[in-house]
C-alpha cells in the first residue's frame, strides 16, 4: 500500500511541470487581452494559444501521446477537418444569404 | 484472434468518440460566435478587472481539478482506493467552486441587464458557458455516480479513467471558451 501510495503522489509531480505551462499560458492570454490589438488579431493569438493548451491537455492530461498511434491517427485528423469545414459553412451560409432573391 | 487496431478498451474508446462529438458541438457555438464577434462592428464589452479576476480563479480551480483527477486515476490504477477517494472527492470539489462562481458570474451580469435576450451578446454568452456549465455539473454527477460505485467495488479503476478523460476535456473546452468569450470582451 505504501509503495502504491507513494506512486500515486509521483503522478502528480510528473504533471506538474504541463499544469505550470497550462498556467502560464493562459497568464500569457490575459496579459495579451489588455494590450490593444484590433478584435481579429487579438482573437488569432488567443486562438493560437488555446490551441497549444487544448494539444497539452490531449497529449498529457487525457493521455492521447502514450496511447496506440492508430488512436490518434483516427480520432485528431477527423476532427480537425470537421472544424475546418465548419469554416467553409458558415461563411458559405453568410454568401448563400446574400444571393437569395429578395420578395418583392 | 486479431488484435484491436486502438489497442483501448470499448469502454475507452467509446467516451474517446463521445468527446470527439461533443468537441464538434463545442466547435459549432464557438466558430458561430467568432464570426458574430467579428463581424459585429458596437459587440458589447461588459467584463471589467473583477470578472477577470474571477475568470483567473476560475480558470485555475479547473486546470487544478484536472491535476487531482489525474491523481484519482493513478491512484485507483494501482489500487489504492482511499487515495482515489480522496482525489475524486478533492475534484467534485473543485468542481463545484468553480460552478459556484461561474454562477456567481451570470448574477453579476444579469444585474447589469445582460440576460440571454438581451441581445447577440447574452445569446451567444450565455449559450456557450450554460453548455460548459452544464458539462461540468454532469461531470460533478457522474463523478459521484463512479466514487459511490468505486468504493462499494461494483465498478472498476476503468471507470475512474474514462470520468476522466471526460472531466480533462471539460478543462480542455474551458481553454476555448475563456479567450474566446471573455478576454476578447474586456471594456477598456
Amino acid at each position: 500500500m505504501a509503495t502504491a501510495a507513494t506512486a500515486s503522489g509521483n503522478v502528480i509531480r510528473k504533471y506538474l511541470p504541463i499544469y505550470f505551462v497550462l498556467l502560464a499560458i493562459f497568464f500569457v492570454e490575459v496579459f495579451l487581452a489588455f494590450q490593444h490589438f484590433s478584435t481579429a488579431t487579438l482573437v488569432v493569438l488567443l486562438l493560437a494559444l488555446a490551441v497549444c493548451s487544448a494539444g497539452l491537455g490531449l497529449m498529457y492530461f487525457m493521455h492521447l501521446a502514450e496511447e496506440h498511434r492508430n488512436l490518434l491517427l483516427t480520432l485528431i485528423p477527423v476532427t480537425i477537418f470537421v472544424l475546418l469545414m465548419m469554416n467553409m459553412f458558415w461563411s458559405d451560409s453568410v454568401r448563400l444569404l446574400h444571393m437569395r432573391p429578395f420578395q418583392q | 484472434m486479431e488484435a484491436s487496431p486502438y489497442a483501448i478498451p470499448s469502454r475507452k474508446f467509446t467516451m474517446w468518440l463521445f468527446i470527439i462529438s461533443d468537441a464538434v458541438t463545442f466547435g459549432a457555438f464557438l466558430f458561430a460566435y467568432g464570426y458574430l464577434r467579428v463581424a459585429t462592428p458596437n459587440w458589447q464589452r461588459p467584463f471589467e478587472t473583477g470578472s477577470v479576476i474571477n475568470v483567473i480563479i476560475m480558470t485555475v480551480v479547473l486546470v487544478t481539478s484536472s491535476l487531482t483527477m489525474l491523481g484519482a486515476v493513478d491512484a485507483a490504477k494501482l489500487g489504492d482506493n482511499v487515495k482515489a477517494m480522496r482525489f475524486l472527492y478533492s475534484t467534485m470539489a473543485l468542481g463545484a467552486i468553480f460552478a459556484a462562481l461561474h454562477i456567481r458570474e451570470w448574477f453579476q451580469l444579469f444585474a447589469k441587464g445582460i440576460t440571454l435576450s438581451s441581445g447577440l451578446f447574452g445569446q451567444t454568452f450565455f449559450m456557450i458557458t450554460g453548455l460548459h456549465l452544464l458539462h461540468v455539473i454532469s461531470g460533478i454527477i457522474a463523478m459521484l455516480v463512479i466514487a459511490r460505485g468505486y468504493s462499494r467495488a461494483t465498478l472498476t479503476p476503468s471507470h475512474v479513467e474514462t470520468t476522466g478523460l471526460y472531466w480533462h476535456f471539460v478543462d480542455l473546452v474551458w481553454m476555448f471558451v475563456v479567450p474566446l468569450v471573455y478576454l476578447t470582451n474586456i471594456s477598456h
